[in-house]
């Protein structure tokens, strides 16, 4: 079984019951100081395996870059 | 580039014995250098390292991005063996809602309650939007963030931000990467007289004199990017605002003369012979 769902503005189809640990593993080789977002809210570090994503979530998958 | 290096490891110690002796408190932390710096738009991570080190700086901002467009931890390796605190932004907002978040997400990732806040109306001004910036600076304050505002030069609004308790206050020179400078000294100074927390000249500055013009109005400390990033010669501009900052802060402490209508001469008419 899959789920939909958008993750930094893009439809993926995910396994059901991956995690947003999961997610952030596949996603983030080669980065540092990762930053979750789910529908809008702040998912903390310390919820990231336990967080299973559900249909229809909107996730962004945020890192650290240069600004001014 | 190789005469910057030289430059900055001529000057640096001179500049330090100078700084030391006029530190600067922003958010209870003790600063040596008054130079705030954007860390965008520079061509490699070489170049960052140089320009930071050039700059004197111990506080640069950053951002936060999705991942696929997202610099990496190379870049938070070189800032770390810098040895500069990181100030995240919230660029881009448009809503306090946005901000808020951003705020949010970014000490979570960084690990810190500060934030420069950034709240723009439009992307073609990239002008603070002053009513969404209230409600975003007053939520942040109540979640326990030390919030660095970006605003307009209007001296109510920034004393608006200092009353709900924004630890400085960052008025604009001039747009965003517009180069333009101060366009209101007036306001800035005006601003200066109306907050007790520091203000800090943020956005507009084109080239060295600005950052000078903005401490000798009394700014407590000058943030800046696109001038330096953005130069010809960044490790060069960086060094450059450097001592910009230096010199208009010693400037400040000194006192200029009045501006005058008439000369007054400097050399004594006493004794003048009749030839």
């Amino acid at each position: 079984m899959t789920i939909s769902l958008t993750v930094n503005g893009s439809p993926v189809e995910l396994a059901d019951g991956t995690t947003v640990a999961a997610l952030v593993e596949q996603r983030t080789s080669g980065h540092d100081r990762v930053a979750v977002a789910r529908n809008g809210d702040v998912v903390p570090r310390s919820s990231w395996a336990t967080t299973e994503l559900a249909p229809g979530d909107r996730l962004e998958v945020l890192a650290p870059t240069a600004g001014g | 580039m190789q005469k910057d290096r030289e430059l900055t490891e001529e000057l640096a110690p001179a500049l330090e014995q100078e700084e030391a002796t006029d530190p600067f408190t922003l958010g209870g932390e003790t600063f040596t250098s008054r130079l705030i710096l954007g860390t965008g738009g520079l061509p490699s991570l070489d170049v960052l390292e140089r320009v930071v080190r050039s700059s004197g700086t111990q506080l640069v901002t950053v951002a936060l991005r999705r991942v696929e467009a997202a610099a990496g931890s190379a870049m938070l390796e070189v800032l770390s063996r810098c040895g500069v605190r990181l100030l995240p932004n919230t660029a881009g907002c448009q809503t306090a809602r946005e901000a808020v978040l951003t705020a949010q997400l970014s000490r979570e990732a960084f690990e810190t309650d500060w934030v420069k806040l950034e709240v723009i109306g439009d992307d073609r001004t990239l002008l603070p939007d002053a009513v969404e910036l209230m409600d975003a600076a007053e939520q942040l304050v109540a979640d326990g963030f030390t919030v660095l505002a970006y605003t307009t030069d209007d001296p109510i609004l920034g004393r608006r931000l200092a009353d709900v308790g924004c630890a400085a206050v960052m008025p604009l020179g001039s747009p965003i990467g517009s180069g333009l400078g101060i366009r209101n000294p007036y306001n800035i100074a005006l601003l200066r007289e109306e907050v007790s927390v520091p203000v800090v000249l943020d956005a507009g500055i084109g080239t060295a004199s600005d950052a000078a013009l903005a401490m000798e109005l009394g700014c407590d400390a000058v943030l800046l990017a696109s001038a330096v990033t953005r130069a010809r010669e960044p490790v060069q501009m960086a060094l450059a605002m450097r001592q910009a900052v230096e010199g208009g802060r010693l400037a400040h402490g000194a006192g200029r003369i009045p501006r005058r209508w008439l000369a007054e001469a400097s050399t004594s008419m006493q004794g003048l012979p009749e030839l």
